[in-house]
């Protein structure tokens, strides 16, 4: 745990399985630690209040909003970001493969937000229906692509067959 | 959208966060999973000089069912509560609702006791809280009390609850028999806070009379409301004897100083109320019968 005492506690996290650490002020939240401590920017600030899903990570093995985790409560955590997921290589996942097949993307800014979130959304359940898929993805926004490409990448990822307008057969 | 400075304090136990709430004073404030609070804090509806992180507190976490009661820990995440099979053997009412709140992201951090503490008139916990007539167990450095769920909403985002005190646990009534559960919402998009919203429980006799039943709705004033009337009219009807629609007129009528904004002139609020009630009432009746 971090020092509970007056002061300014020091922080030791996981990102991507290279230890980190740091004294972020309190309110430094971990998506800004992310960025400016550990400068990993591939984890985006949209709306800094839970809205938008730009932020998301994993965080000891679940997806969340790290705009609305204050760096010091992950003391001891085990932080994936967008960063994280493709292979050391740099080969893509799975995930942003189908992302990059399916034109899921114009401007790229949502998108980390959304590979994280379809990873999660795909482990815990893979081979979603068209309204889980939509479920799923309601916790993240883009402004640019209109949702489909995005819908139809999940659906390439979980290996379902589909056809030109993202249809499944 | 930065918050303003506080000093942190990571609580060790249930008895350590009431020691620091009890030291610290009103300038102190609890987190739990932050999805309400880092907003607010963010958005600087709110600053505190000090936080008092719960999210970590073992044994503010857990669930245990005890003879006819289901105790939640408070600071136990939605994500625990939704997969439990305990929670849904004991009070399915909760498995039900718990989907509905926010998305899968919020709900891996947010947690019930931070849900009903906070106390937003659109959260699905507190009318699950309201309708079961479950018990707070509250904790502060001069003991603990329990407080009735009824006794315990009083406002938009305020309870009974002291500044001092912390919410422990949540004493869900676990309903057993021939029982059916309900919920039923409507906003704007998955995952948005309810424009209104209903939840419903039954329990039927042999005869398929209305031994017991229980409605509240959410979203439709500064707290959950209870439907007594309407629940009056049902008990001792057999099933059908009083139509779904009539349930949602005669809940709605009990509702005092429904919300009424710009947006959401409250004529329209209660009459999504009152369908949103007829769906839950008509769910929980569907569940006793092929329960
Ligand atoms: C995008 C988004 C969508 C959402 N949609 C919904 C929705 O549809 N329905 C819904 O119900 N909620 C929704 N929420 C809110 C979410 O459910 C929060 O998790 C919940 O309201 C607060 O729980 P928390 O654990 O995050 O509490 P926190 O944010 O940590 O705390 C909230 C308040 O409760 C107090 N508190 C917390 N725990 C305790 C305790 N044990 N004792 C005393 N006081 C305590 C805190 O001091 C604070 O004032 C949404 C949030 C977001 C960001
Ligand atoms: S930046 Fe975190 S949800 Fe928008
Ligand atoms: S691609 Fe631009 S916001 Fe989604």
């Amino acid at each position: 745990m971090a020092d509970t005492t007056v002061g300014i506690p020091t922080v030791s996290v996981t990102v991507n399985g290279v230890l980190r650490r740091g004294t972020p002020e309190p309110r430094k939240t971990l998506a800004d630690f992310l960025r400016d401590d550990c400068e990993l920017t591939g984890t985006h600030l949209g709306c800094e209040h839970g809205v938008c899903g730009a932020c998301t990570i994993f965080m000891d093995g679940e997806a969340v909003r790290s705009c609305l985790v204050f760096a010091v409560q992950a003391e001891g955590a085990d932080i994936t970001t967008i960063e994280g997921l493709s292979a050391p290589d740099g080969t893509l996942s799975v995930v942003q493969k189908a992302m990059n097949e399916a034109h899921g993307l114009q401007c790229g800014f949502c998108t980390p937000g959304f590979v994280v979130s379809i990873t999660a959304l795909l482990r815990d359940n893979p081979d979603p229906s068209d309204e889980e898929i939509r479920q799923g993805l309601s916790g993240n926004l883009c402004r640019c692509t209109g949702y489909q490409g995005i819908i139809k990448a999940v659906k390439i990822a979980a290996g379902q067959s589909v056809d030109a307008n993202g249809k499944a057969h | 959208m930065k918050p303003a400075p506080f000093q942190y304090h990571a609580a060790n136990s249930a008895a350590d966060a009431a020691q620091l709430l009890g030291d610290l004073g009103d300038d102190a404030k609890l987190i739990s999973g932050g999805q309400s609070l880092a907003p607010m804090l963010a958005m600087r509806l709110v600053r505190f000089d000090h936080l008092v992180d719960i999210s970590r507190v073992a044994d503010l976490r857990g669930i245990d069912r005890n003879n006819g009661t289901l105790i939640v820990q408070a600071a136990t995440p939605d994500v625990l509560v939704e997969r439990s099979d305990v929670v849904v053997a004991s009070v399915p009412l909760l498995t039900k609702v718990t989907p509905l709140i926010g998305h899968f992201q919020i709900r891996n951090r947010g947690t019930i006791g931070g849900s009903i503490a906070h106390a937003d008139p659109a959260a699905e916990y507190p009318a699950v809280a309201v309708a079961l007539g479950a018990q707070m167990e509250c904790l502060s450095v001069r003991g603990t009390r329990m407080i009735d769920a009824a006794d315990y909403f009083v406002g938009i985002w305020s309870t009974s609850m002291e500044s001092d005190e912390l919410l422990k646990a949540i004493h869900f009534p676990v309903w057993s028999g021939r029982v059916g559960f309900g919920v039923a919402e409507f906003a704007r998009r998955h995952g948005d806070f309810a424009i209104a919203g209903a939840v419903a429980a039954v329990e039927l006799d042999s005869g398929n009379v209305i031994s017991r039943c229980s409605i509240a709705m959410f979203g439709v004033s500064g707290q959950p409301e209870r439907a007594l009337s309407a629940e009056s009219h049902l008990l001792g009807s057999s099933v059908g004897e009083i139509s779904p629609e009539e349930v949602g007129r005669l809940a709605i009528a009990d509702v005092e100083s429904p919300s009424d904004d710009a947006n959401m002139p409250a004529t329209y609020r209660m009459s999504v109320a009152a369908s949103t009630v007829a769906t839950a009432w008509t769910n929980a009746l569907t569940e006793a019968h092929h329960g």
